[in-house]
């Protein structure tokens, strides 16, 4: 067991599968002798060479379009995506090549590439630097999407995503990238997919993923202090969906809350709702409900603590759970 | 006196030739070293290839008249681009093509008939890629010349540590197609970029048919495309897209030069799209058919012809053996292309993800239950 960083857990992780895969390659902006803005790369392009830490030309399409090629030459590429607000330029490439390129070829072809994408706000940014568009991309089949939320997972994650014979995309809490936690390299993090119960509970169950986890663990604290036991499920995945952990939770608790950055409408939140309303209606004693970010562009820095889902909003929507 | 820009889109810049209109044998040593090999027998093997290209799309077009295939896609005017690039590769160069490379496939040997099984609604694949190094054909315009950059990058990482001679004699290359109106997407500009950052073994072959659908080559481009190259900082060369041998010979030059080691090359063949866009399009609404029959003269398959007789290497009874060919040819793609099965929405289920994937399952158990009450009461059987 050691302690470290989110940040420093996914460099450890990527810099494992280097080790271990000579097929995997990384790509990206600024990836290599600057080790990434967010230096989630550092030191890796000095130790395995400029060919397999690749910095590539400034153009997101060519990162994930060249990707495909490169996997279709029998190679494991990992792109890295500067910020959550670039990735558009490549959306057609992910969403159009990347995803269908197995199912068109009737399973024929399979293109294992894994885009790492810094996503989410609180680190008091400008435009573009905070956005949360892991509705868009789960909407598409064909791609997986993970989040990790805690240290143990960033690093297991990050080696099992590029692993799957799947496309990846692996949402990175960028406001938790200083978070620290303790890592077993000997203990894989189990699979990947599949949602974690963080915090036990009965009386309620919220629901988080990546950078919400903390807040909703925090909540759940001080809930608690009110008398109130609420279960957290860390989603880990959000395509797909561990559905069944979160039903066993609701059935256990009987009420539900799903948190998230992106904008309520139309995101995770209400495809997780409307799941439980199906499976565990007669479970529950309240309406799910939902808090995320309002439908607006990510708001300026001065007031995106205005915007985002914190402790007081999520008990805000407790107090509500429970008036029913 | 007309600008250089002003003389390219009038087409007027010298294309790179060895058969010219006439079918008459031209000048050029640097190309003409790249086709010494190619005998008459050779020769007799290209107008085949091409006749039989363009009966295939014959009959393809008569299918969809006849309601058999949802659209088709016409390469009649291309013979000569396609069959010339692609009887220059070999078989380890992986080719990925738009979506009017019939011509390609065939020197792939991908069969015929298979190419319609995209066309007939049956599949959005249609052939294993592997198998012949044929890329499936793509419907987003200009994607897979990022595929192919990326493949060839991968080619290179393949060969690290390689000297160069090795490299010569042994590399794979990569050939991206696409066309005059592809060559405006930002992705052709992004794969140009990361194939010369990278010294990427690839040539990109771009068929300007002058015409996008209903769109003329001078709003795509206000130079001629081959100039481009120089951008992005190798060599661009404009050949002759309706003469099959200048094509074989750039192509099987560009090749050796990305094989080797040396950077991508650029090819703007300079052809004709004789028919319409797709059957789909009506080109009397957007050209005037004294442009059509302008290019008529040029047609790649007169051409050589002409050639093959005036040199008398191809007789009568050559060109009614490939016509002969060609029917039968067309006669058993027809046949075949009425015996594929249709699909069953059921096995789409299987080809989303490679790994087990939980909502997969759901979904496609649901609609195996659902459609199981549907056979219960087809057969009457009461529960
Ligand atoms: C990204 C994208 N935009 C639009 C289309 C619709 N479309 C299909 S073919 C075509 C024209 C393509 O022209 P060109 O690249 O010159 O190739 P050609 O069909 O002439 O061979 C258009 C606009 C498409 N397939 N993909």
């Amino acid at each position: 067991m050691t302690t470290m960083t989110i940040a420093k857990a996914i460099n450890a992780g990527l810099r494992r599968s280097l080790e271990e895969n000579p097929k995997s390659l990384l790509i990206g902006e600024d990836i290599g002798r600057l080790g990434g803005v967010y230096r989630i790369t550092d030191g890796l392009q000095a130790d395995f060479g400029a060919d397999r830490v690749i910095d590539s030309p400034l153009a997101e399409s060519g990162i994930i379009g060249t990707c495909i090629g490169m996997a279709l030459r029998g190679y494991r590429p990992v792109a890295e995506i500067q910020f959550d607000g670039f990735v558009f330029p490549g959306y057609n490439q992910i969403t159009t090549q990347l995803a269908k390129m197995r199912a068109r070829s009737e399973g024929r072809l399979t293109v294992p590439v894994v885009i790492r994408i810094p996503y989410g706000g609180g680190i008091g940014s400008v435009e573009h630097h905070s956005e949360s568009p892991e509705a868009l991309f789960a909407h598409t089949a064909g791609l997986r999407i993970i989040t990790p939320s805690n240290a143990q997972d960033a690093y297991w994650m990050t080696q099992q995503a590029i692993e799957c014979d799947d496309p990846v995309i692996v949402f990175e809490p960028k406001r938790r990238y200083w978070l620290k936690g303790e890592v077993d390299t000997e203990r894989p993090a189990g699979d990947p997919f599949q949602a974690q119960v963080v915090r036990e509970g009965h009386q309620a169950t919220i629901v988080a993923f990546g950078p919400m986890v903390p807040v909703a663990l925090a909540a759940a604290d001080a809930a608690e202090e009110d008398g109130y036991s609420i279960e957290v499920v860390d989603l880990r995945s959000i395509s797909p969906i561990d559905f069944d952990t979160v039903v066993a939770s609701v059935e256990k608790t009987g009420r539900l809350i799903v948190t998230h950055e992106a904008p309520t409408f139309g995101g995770i939140g209400g495809e997780i709702a409307s799941r439980v309303s199906e499976r565990a209606f007669l479970s529950l004693e309240a309406p799910v409900l939902r808090v995320g970010g309002f439908h607006m562009p990510y708001p300026v820095a001065k007031v995106e603590e205005d915007y985002l889902p914190d402790i007081d909003k999520l008990l805000e929507a407790l107090d509500r759970l429970f008036t029913y | 006196m007309a600008t250089s820009a002003e003389a390219a889109v009038a087409g007027e810049e010298q294309l790179l030739q060895l058969l010219d209109e006439n079918g008459q044998r031209t000048e050029h040593a640097r190309l003409a070293a790249y086709v010494e090999d190619v005998d008459a027998e050779a020769l007799r093997g290209m107008y085949r290839d091409m006749a039989l290209t363009r009966r295939f799309d014959v009959e393809a077009t008569a299918l969809q008249r006849q309601g058999q295939l949802a659209l088709w896609v016409p390469c009649r005017g291309q013979e000569a681009a396609q069959i010339g690039s692609g009887l220059a590769t070999r078989a380890g160069d992986y080719i990925f093509p738009t979506y009017r490379e019939h011509g390609v496939a065939w020197t792939r040997q991908v069969d015929f008939a298979e190419m319609l099984r995209i066309f007939r609604g049956v599949s959005n694949g249609g052939w294993d890629p592997r198998e012949n190094n044929f890329h499936m054909y793509t419907m987003v315009l200009a994607a897979q010349t990022l595929h192919a950059t990326g493949y060839a990058m991968g080619i290179n990482q393949d060969q690290r540590g390689w000297d160069a001679e090795r490299r010569a004699a042994d590399g794979d290359a990569v050939v991206a197609y696409f066309g005059d109106g592809a060559s405006s997407e930002g992705d052709v500009h992004e794969s140009m970029v990361f194939a010369a950052s990278f010294d990427a073994p690839i040539v990109f072959f771009c068929q300007n048919n002058q015409w996008a659908i209903s769109v003329p080559f001078e709003v795509q481009s206000k130079v001629p495309l081959a100039s481009r190259a120089a951008g992005y900082g190798f060599e661009g060369l404009r050949v002759d897209g309706n003469d099959v041998l200048a094509c074989l010979a750039a192509t099987r030059y560009a090749l050796d030069k990305a094989r080797s080691g040396r950077g991508p090359v650029l090819i703007e063949a300079v052809t004709y799209r004789m028919s319409a866009h797709t059957t789909a399009d009506d080109p009397t609404k957007y050209r005037l058919s004294t442009e059509e029959e302008s290019w008529a003269p040029k047609d790649p398959l007169t051409r050589l012809e002409t050639y093959l007789r005036q040199s008398g290497q191809a007789d009568d009874a050559f060109f009614e053996q490939v016509a002969a060919d060609a029917d039968e040819m067309a006669a058993g793609v027809r046949a075949k292309a009425f015996t594929f099965p249709d699909p069953v929405l059921a096995d789409s289920f299987n080809n989303v993800y490679a790994e087990a994937h939980p909502l997969i399952r759901e979904e496609s158990e649901w609609f195996r239950q659902y459609e199981a009450g549907f056979a219960d009461n087809q057969t009457g059987g009461a529960r």
